[in-house]
């Protein structure tokens, strides 16, 4: 039991620092008054953001990897007995 | 075909024909029982999940709200409403989502106030709750109506310009040419509310995620040729990458960057999206899904659609801002009314008439689940919670939800034809309410010391302080606007009000719960 929740709950551990390392990059003063254009045509403000959606989408993938919060075993029993519900 | 406004009825009603036929072929797989009609037998999987979920929390506001508040805003509306609901929206599916759903399949939950009564052991939350999750969604659903006849009214323009119902004129009589001869709002609001009516009271919530998945292919399809038919029309150069940078180069230094933006307000503002972890009608979303790992692909999808969407638009905003566009028309006053402006006056017909689908779907997405949802809570939570679940067989139940459906419509289309302006500006009031209960779902799934007490408290906590912030609101006449003003250091830094909303129901509920009893040993071993 205690080997197979400690890779977990380290992963989770993993994912609350990037949500908060994505958090702390959202708050980006540093381009707030930067008027440059990345490619020419987008403003560095809104690139920014639209990477930190990348981040965001990049980090939820990790997390459905080493932190998803429902044990294999609980989603087992629970889509049986889903399953004899609807057999029954 | 010629006539002015009409390709872009028949493009609407063709639309509206086909959701029509999509709800009444779902409703052939109907089981006939609460459990399917309410939550679709928690059959639907990953793809149907993820459109039903974006679909549901964009609304009109990621087409026409995000290309307007740019518009008057800048560049910083993506952070501030779209990077910020990226991150928290998903860490809400994953957090709360995953969890609930748990719940709810255990112990056989439809609704959130069904899950608060059991892990509370307190029949008084749900009385509590009730009047509270109505009361917030109601303002949202009126958003969408309103903002239904308004697209129809702005995209139908010209139409009928000498049928006396159908002019738009100023209070001094003249007409006002972006509406004037536009299919008038309470029509367009009414046939938006009977088309929605009839899938969701025939299909329920199959009938709900089929054209939710949909609307969201339509919207964000349609977002993207619109924005690249009006990028090719604005910029006047050869190639969309210089049109893009011709385009970008025309607008004024405010709006690429942030500089008329608060900083700290910017920052307060990413509490707003905590609200989806309250949403009655996402909570009933996520009992569809057919396993746990359901949730993986929209959890994981979510802040890439939200990109998707509202990149272009925001874009389109700014562009509006800029010296290429043509000084004939002018630019409507109204920011809402510069993409449908835009894509009237630089797009032909037929993807005006495309666009107003579009943006129909953004709007009917979230209608027809919140209308689902309404009349779930009043079955689920009062009528068959009083009268017993032994006294009320499941076909009553479905009966009931639908009487509730048809009633929560005709109350909501009253309402929709009242005062407008004020409704508009009650949306981000009506998140931050739903953003100060999130203390209480989130320490129900985690805190076992989470008392009855503590809830109930923290939940008059949240009610005391928005309706102080909501009253101080009104007297300045700044519903819209209104910022807290933190005086420190000789400086003021504004905040949202949703800060101390979410503040004052935290605290509460965790003094009240340090000091009240626990729910019994019985209960929290159910949930914990």
């Amino acid at each position: 039991m205690t080997s197979s929740t400690t890779p977990k709950s380290n992963g989770m551990w993993i994912i609350a620092a990037l949500v908060v390392l994505l958090l702390i990059l959202h708050q980006d003063n540093w381009f707030w008054t930067d008027d440059t254009l990345v490619f020419g045509f987008i403003p560095i403000g809104l690139f920014w953001h639209a990477c930190i959606s990348i981040g965001a989408s990049l980090t939820w993938a990790l997390a459905t990897v080493i932190a998803w919060p429902l044990d294999d075993e609980v989603v087992e029993q629970l889509e049986g007995t889903s399953s004899e519900e609807a057999t029954s | 075909m010629n006539h002015p406004g009409l390709p872009q009825l028949i493009i609407i009603l063709c639309y509206l024909g086909l959701l029509l036929l999509l709800g009444l072929s779902s409703s052939r797989l109907f089981k006939g029982t609460k459990e399917d009609y309410q939550v679709a037998s928690h059959s639907i999987g990953p793809f149907l999940l993820l459109m039903s979920l974006f679909g549901t929390t964009m609304t009109a506001f990621a087409l026409v709200g995000s290309s307007g508040e740019a518009f008057k805003e800048g560049i910083g509306v993506y952070g501030m409403l779209a990077s910020s609901s990226g991150i928290i929206h998903s860490l809400c599916f994953f957090v709360i989502g995953v969890k609930v759903w748990k719940f709810a399949r255990r112990h056989k939950y439809t609704t959130q106030i069904e899950f608060f009564r059991d892990r509370l052991e307190s029949d008084f939350i749900g009385l509590l709750l009730f009047p509270i999750l109505v009361g917030l969604v109601v303002p949202y659903l009126l958003i969408g109506v309103i903002s239904s006849g308004t697209v129809i009214q702005s995209l139908t323009a010209g139409l009928a310009p000498n049928v006396e119902m159908f002019q738009a004129l100023t209070p001094d009589g003249n007409p006002i040419v972006a509406l004037n001869g536009g299919v008038p709002p309470w029509l367009g609001s009414l046939v938006i509310c009977v088309v929605v009516l009839v899938y969701v009271f025939f299909g329920g919530m199959r009938g709900t995620t089929w054209a939710n998945t949909l609307q969201t292919i339509v919207f964000m399809i349609l977002g993207i040729v619109t924005f690249y038919v009006i990028a090719s029309r604005l910029g006047g150069q050869d190639g969309l990458m210089a049109n893009l940078q011709a385009l970008a180069e025309s607008v004024p230094e405010e709006k690429i960057t942030r500089m008329e933006m608060s900083k700290t307000k910017f920052f307060t503002y990413l509490l707003i999206p905590l609200s989806v972890g309250m949403f009655p009608h996402l909570f009933q979303h996520w009992m569809t899904a057919k396993s746990a790992n359901t949730f993986k692909v929209p959890v994981i999808c979510h802040p890439l659609f939200i990109m998707i969407v509202w990149v272009p638009c925001v874009l389109v905003g700014i562009w509006a801002t800029g010296d290429l566009i043509p000084p004939k028309p002018p630019l409507p006053s109204n920011p809402n009314t510069i993409l449908p402006f835009l894509v009237k006056t630089q797009t032909g017909k037929v993807l005006g008439g495309l666009l107003a689908a579009g943006i129909l779907a953004a709007i009917m997405s979230s209608l027809d689940s919140q209308f689902l949802c309404i009349g779930t809570i009043f079955t689920n939570d009062v009528l068959t919670h009083y009268k017993g679940k032994e006294n009320v067989s499941d076909a009553q139940q479905v009966l009931y939800t639908r009487l509730f459906i048809i009633g929560i419509v005709a109350i909501t289309y009253l309402l929709s034809l009242g005062n407008v302006k004020s409704v508009f500006a009650m949306g981000v009031w009506c998140f931050s309410g739903f953003s100060a209960l999130f203390p209480i779902v989130f320490a129900a799934l985690y805190w076992r010391g989470l008392t009855a007490a503590g809830a109930i408290s923290g939940i008059f906590a949240a009610i005391v302080s928005w309706s102080v912030l909501f009253y101080q609101a009104l007297e300045q006449d700044a519903l819209r606007t209104f910022v807290l003003k933190l005086p420190l250091g000789g400086e003021e830094y504004e905040i949202m009000p949703v800060v101390v909303m979410l503040a004052s129901s935290l605290v509460t509920m965790i003094v009240v719960s340090l000091v009240t009893p626990k729910p019994s040993e019985q209960t929290l071993a159910r949930f914990f």
